[in-house]
């Protein structure tokens, strides 16, 4: 028996998320009966020594299907190396991280090979009397205990709540040649535009966030400064990605990016239900704004009332000096 | 061109979330349903596409009777016709069992979804839908053009932005900008009491999931406040409590 675990990279990095999803599968493991943990790689841009690395996590063997036409995140063809993958392997269940790839490269799996898919998956399962895993639903405002029920099944983790597991040794790296078909390259990428080098919003451990209280785009440089300071990734609220001031992937909330960090940092931000539905999953939140009443200060664990023009500067030299 | 527009009957976004019955259901006591936003954006573009390809929309949903208000809300915006599939949407694959059924049937040119429900998140019955029927996926899409029997999409990833090219029939799972939300007008309204609505009896029952209780998150804590000359202090407890940084 084993469990898989579907990798990705950005820019030839292992995603932090697939390092939490190798844990979750080790942790999985380790619950019940002690199955081999496989990681899945496509493509060819990572390392060997950073898939050997993945043993860290609690891999120890590695798959690497290493076919060119593997290093752009073709969804079909992703899913169709992962559902070949499954069977090879015979693994049961497959594991991986919620995501613009994971999501519908995970649904389409789950039809191919017969799997119960569950997302959004917050803890280990319950393993007494079924297979009952915790899922957060109604963006963050709540939790189901669900029950999987057929033997195979998929697990769609939430970023940034699985902790990752750094003791492991190194996993051996194998070469895996999956079967390829033209029909599963019918969608043609035909560019992709990304922020490089910058830290990704929905991996980040600190999210440092402005709303309608920056007053405009030439404001941001002070909460990139805190960002780049706490090494955090920027975000913000609807209107200011609506007026273009900030791009769209950086839109946090309901109709947004939903993130789970360990500190948001929340700066001239009224803090509107659909805005907090994006945060209410992260572990520490600081707001600042300069209306005692604001409602993100209910959501809070930490506040400033004050002009942000003059606490955020304050905070980053703060930090700096600390 | 024949447009599929899926649709989910949710509560609104700033509804507050509480259960009954030994927290086995959602307390709809005051709640308010709305279509899913996401599918709103979805309905926005299809009515779009309508206008300016002659084509028809086809609203769909798989749910009870109740959401039968939030279908003509739809049918006021702009579908032409609705399809109901009469049974509780409680399972993924199960409602994507049935709307693959409804595809099967239809020859749609293009089905238009949201990028996830604002109820279970899943952001997986597209996929599903897709590996039901043979039909490639996309989502989210951020913008969606037709140029005969080609889509150009653009779609939302970690950071930026991937541009697509796929030929149609394919399903779009849609988000913001892709058009901006149509508020239904008094026209509208009263042609959509007019509109066929279909209700047809599930294909299969299978299901693969069941939930068992729902759960609250903890309550918050109250917040500790911090005035602006006392920044240091604020780092310490960052630094310490919350261990951040
Ligand atoms: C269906 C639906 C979905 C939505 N989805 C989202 C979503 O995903 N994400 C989202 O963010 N919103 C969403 N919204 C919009 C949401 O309701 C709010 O309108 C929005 O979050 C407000 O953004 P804001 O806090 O930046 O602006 P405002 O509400 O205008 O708040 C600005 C805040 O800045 C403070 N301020 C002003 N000047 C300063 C200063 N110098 N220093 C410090 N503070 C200052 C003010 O006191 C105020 O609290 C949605 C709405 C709907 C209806
Ligand atoms: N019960 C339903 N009826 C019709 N469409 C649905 C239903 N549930 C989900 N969908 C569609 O599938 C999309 C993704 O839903 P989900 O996978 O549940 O996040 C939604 O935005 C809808 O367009």
């Amino acid at each position: 028996m084993s469990i898989l675990v579907l990798i990705e990279s950005d820019e030839g990095v292992v995603k932090k998320s697939s390092a939490e999803a190798v844990s979750y599968a080790a942790a999985l493991s380790a619950q019940a009966d002690q199955s081999e943990v496989v990681a899945l790689a496509l493509g060819n841009t990572v390392a060997r020594e950073a898939l050997e690395a993945l043993g860290k996590h609690g891999a120890s063997k590695v798959l690497q299907a290493t076919d060119e036409r593997l290093n752009q995140g073709v969804i079909q063809a992703y899913a169709s190396v992962v559902s070949q993958a499954m069977e090879k392997t015979g693994a049961s269940i497959l594991v991986l991280a919620k995501s613009s790839l994971g999501d519908p490269v995970a649904a389409r799996v789950a039809i191919q090979t017969g799997a119960v898919l569950a997302s959004n998956v917050v803890a280990l399962p319950e393993q007494k009397d079924g297979f009952v895993v915790k899922r957060s639903i109604y963006t963050g405002k709540a939790f189901a205990l669900m029950s999987m029920d057929t033997d195979k099944k998929i697990i769609a983790i939430q970023k940034n709540t699985i902790d990752i597991k750094e003791d492991g040794s190194p996993a051996t790296v194998e070469e895996f040649a999956p079967s390829l078909e033209d029909a599963d390259f019918k969608v043609h990428i035909t560019k992709t535009e990304k922020a490089s080098g910058e830290v990704l919003l929905p991996e980040a451990d600190i999210v440092v966030s402005g709303g309608r209280g920056m007053k405009g785009p030439e404001n941001w440089g002070m909460l990139e400064e805190l960002a780049e300071t706490l090494h955090a990734a920027t975000g913000c609220s609807k209107p200011v990605s609506d007026m273009g001031w900030r791009p769209h992937h950086e839109h946090v909330g309901q109709t947004g990016i939903k993130v789970s960090p360990t500190l948001y940092i929340a700066v001239g931000i009224s803090g509107a239900i659909q805005h907090l539905a994006g945060v209410n999953a992260s572990k520490y939140i600081l707001a600042i704004n300069q209306d005692a009443e604001a409602p993100f200060f209910k959501a809070a664990d930490y506040g400033v009332v004050g002009d942000a023009f003059e606490v955020v500067p304050k905070l980053t030299e703060a930090i700096k000096a600390s | 061109m024949k447009i599929l527009v899926c649709i989910t009957h949710v509560p609104d976004t700033t509804s507050k979330i509480s259960f009954t019955d030994d927290n086995t259901k959602l307390d709809t006591n005051g709640v308010q349903f709305i279509i899913g936003p996401y599918d709103d954006y979805a309905l926005a573009r299809a009515v779009e596409l309508k206008e300016a390809h002659n084509g028809s929309i086809i609203l769909l949903n798989v749910g009870g009777a109740e959401t039968e208000p939030t279908i003509r809300k739809g049918l006021a915006i702009g579908a032409d016709e609705a399809i109901r599939v009469n049974a509780e949407p409680t399972d993924a694959f199960f409602v994507a069992q049935q709307i693959a059924n409804v595809v099967k049937e239809g020859s749609y040119d293009l089905i238009l979804m949201g990028r996830e429900s604002i109820d279970y998140n899943g952001g997986q019955v597209h996929g599903m839908v897709g590996a039901l029927v043979g039909m490639p996926s996309v989502s989210p899409v951020m913008r969606l053009e037709i140029e005969g029997d080609t889509a150009k999409v653009e779609r939302e990833i970690e950071g930026g932005k991937e541009f697509l090219e796929v030929k149609l029939p394919f399903i779009a799972g849609c988000q913001e900008p892709i058009a901006e939300w149509k508020i239904p007008n008094m026209r509208g309204i009263m042609m959509a009491r007019k509109k066929p609505l279909q209700v047809i009896e599930p294909a299969s029952q299978e299901k693969q999931t069941h939930t068992l209780r729902y759960v609250l998150p903890p309550a918050k804590g109250k917040v500790k406040m911090f005035a602006p000359d006392q920044m240091d202090e604020l780092v310490r407890a960052l630094r310490n409590e919350a261990n951040a940084f």
